[in-house]
């Protein structure tokens, strides 16, 4: 099936950290060994809540050495589209989940001279695994990480007395913001600049460092978008010759899969290009909401990512 | 359009661009012979100020004194002329290793040159696709001998003689941006003694 390879995973652990997050470990349930995985790597959780099949992607975040066990963080979002929820309310140690291998869209250039790292809020998680792969190296690494306050800025003290000096906190309640420029002029030639976080976040250190001049191939970003939700559509597929209809809550990936027909997938957030689709002919408006498609590959209507993108009109035709 | 006849052959022979004035918090040119009229053809497309945050590090070769004064009115922060890359190399190395990320570097003229200041620059963290690039002049060629692993700047003709080992070598587009050199391959391994006349490939 798509989406690489799976483990059958047993909840070893939940743990609450702040009002918002909650930790989960998994080990595998046969006992055996999970794969070794590159910090920034992450992991598509599979969810069964009532009926709906859930597949979303959550970084890993637990030493990526440790073959025992994986950790994630989820950030329970009230308004989002209940997978958060799922993980808050029913997830319970013991309970027996199925997790994809490691897949990574957000590693480290380890030929950076030096890793500067910017987190906001969740944003935090692939870079608590970075950080450990690059302690393990003796990488030269700073953290800067903004929050909305100090009780929501998870894992900040824990990272503060590991790695003094290098990691510095901002807390939006108190006012505290990132000195932008400054901090990225004075980063030394060979610096590389890893953002991940809120869209306000990235869109402002990814513009700033476009006109401060830093290279395109030194700047990596991550952002796991959810499908949002829009009007319900049909779509046409042509080569399982089947007709299925998006609900309003419903991705298109998710419907093509609800419909039998094997897609194939990994982040399933918007960023990765695997499901990349051709639109055979459509009538109507497609609406991109994907990171991976080009400005030309969008105004030519001849490509979809079906995992967050959607459609208002009258006909479309996929090639799958 | 380019200046130079330079097109695209096997995946490892480098290509060229043309200098466009980017954003940056300093803008440092490295430029051998006509590839200072590289930099000028690009100063007129430069925002005002732009030379400001400038350092021009020069080496004329044969163009002599003629580009030097178009140079200077171009007002650069630096303008340092040199007589040869080797003469060069401790400044450039001193400037990349105070350098922040931010600055731009544009290399002009022979492939030799910018291969060079390539690699030293790369060798400083910055990745090889972000430098912008422009041939202009001679297509001379830098050579290592695959055999004896010694290097022949300026070569023109094809076959050659290694000026290290003797042999006669074939300058294939095989080029290595660790070595910043074509490769050449003796051309008579087979036969020893056939040695196809040569030709200026490079002029």
């Amino acid at each position: 099936m798509s989406g690489g390879a799976n483990f059958q995973v047993t909840v070893f652990e939940v743990t609450p950290v702040n009002d918002l997050i909650t930790r989960f470990s998994f080990v595998r349930s046969d006992g055996g060994e999970l794969p070794r995985f590159s910090g920034g790597a992450h992991t598509v959780v599979e969810m069964h809540d009532e009926g709906k099949r859930r597949l979303n992607p959550y970084s890993l975040m637990s030493d990526p050495a440790d073959t025992r066990a994986y950790s994630i963080s989820v950030r329970r979002d009230d308004a989002g589209r209940g997978g958060s929820l799922f993980m808050h309310r029913q997830v319970k140690p013991g309970m027996e989940m199925t997790i994809s291998a490691p897949v990574n869209l957000f590693a480290l250039d380890l030929r950076a001279r030096k890793h500067l790292m910017i987190a906001g809020g969740i944003g935090i998680t692939p870079f608590m695994a970075q950080i450990r792969q690059l302690s393990m190296m003796g990488g030269r690494f700073e953290l800067h990480y903004a929050a909305r306050s100090p009780d929501l800025a998870a894992y900040a003290d824990t990272l503060l007395a590991a790695h003094p000096g290098r990691v510095r906190t901002y807390f939006d309640e108190q006012g505290q913001k990132i000195d932008l420029e400054a901090l990225l002029d004075g980063q030394p030639l060979g610096t590389h600049l890893y953002v991940c976080g809120p869209k306000g976040l990235m869109n402002w250190v990814l513009e700033t460092a476009t006109q401060l001049g830093w290279p395109r191939e030194a700047v990596h970003s991550e952002e796991f978008l959810a499908p949002p939700s829009g009007k319900p559509f049909e779509v046409r597929l042509a080569a399982s010759n089947k007709s299925v209809t998006v609900d309003e809550h419903q991705s298109l990936l998710e419907a093509i899969e609800e419909a039998g027909v094997d897609a194939p997938y990994l982040c399933r957030g918007g960023a990765c290009g695997q499901c990349e689709t051709r639109v055979l002919e459509h009538e109507g408006t497609l609406i991109h909401n994907d990171h991976w498609l080009t400005e030309e590959q969008r105004a030519s209507g001849e490509r979809i990512m079906p995992c967050v993108s959607r459609f208002e009109g009258r006909t479309l035709v996929l090639d799958r | 359009m380019s200046h130079s006849p330079i097109q695209p052959t096997i995946l490892s022979r480098p290509v060229y661009g043309e200098l466009e004035p980017r954003s940056g918090s300093q803008h440092l040119f490295v430029a051998d012979a006509e590839g200072g009229e590289a930099i000028l053809d690009m100063a007129r497309a430069a925002p005002e100020g732009f030379f400001d945050k400038a350092h021009i590090i020069f080496i004329p070769k044969e163009t002599g004194q003629s580009l030097v004064a178009r140079l200077e009115s171009l007002k650069p922060a630096q303008l340092h002329i040199a007589p040869s890359y080797s003469a060069v190399v401790p400044r450039l190395h001193r400037v990349l290793s105070s350098a922040h990320m931010g600055l731009q570097l544009y290399l002009s003229g022979t492939e030799g040159l910018m291969g060079q200041a390539m690699l030293e620059a790369t060798n400083q963290g910055i990745p090889h696709t972000a430098i912008q690039t422009e041939h202009r002049g001679s297509l001379c060629r830098r050579v290592q001998c695959v055999h004896c692993k010694g290097i022949t700047e300026d070569v023109t003709m094809d076959p050659f003689q290694c000026s290290h080992c003797g042999l006669h070598l074939f300058v294939r587009d095989h080029y290595s941006r660790r070595m910043a050199a074509f490769q050449g391959v003796c051309v008579d391994a087979e036969n020893p003694g056939d040695i196809p006349e040569p030709v200026e490939r490079f002029p």
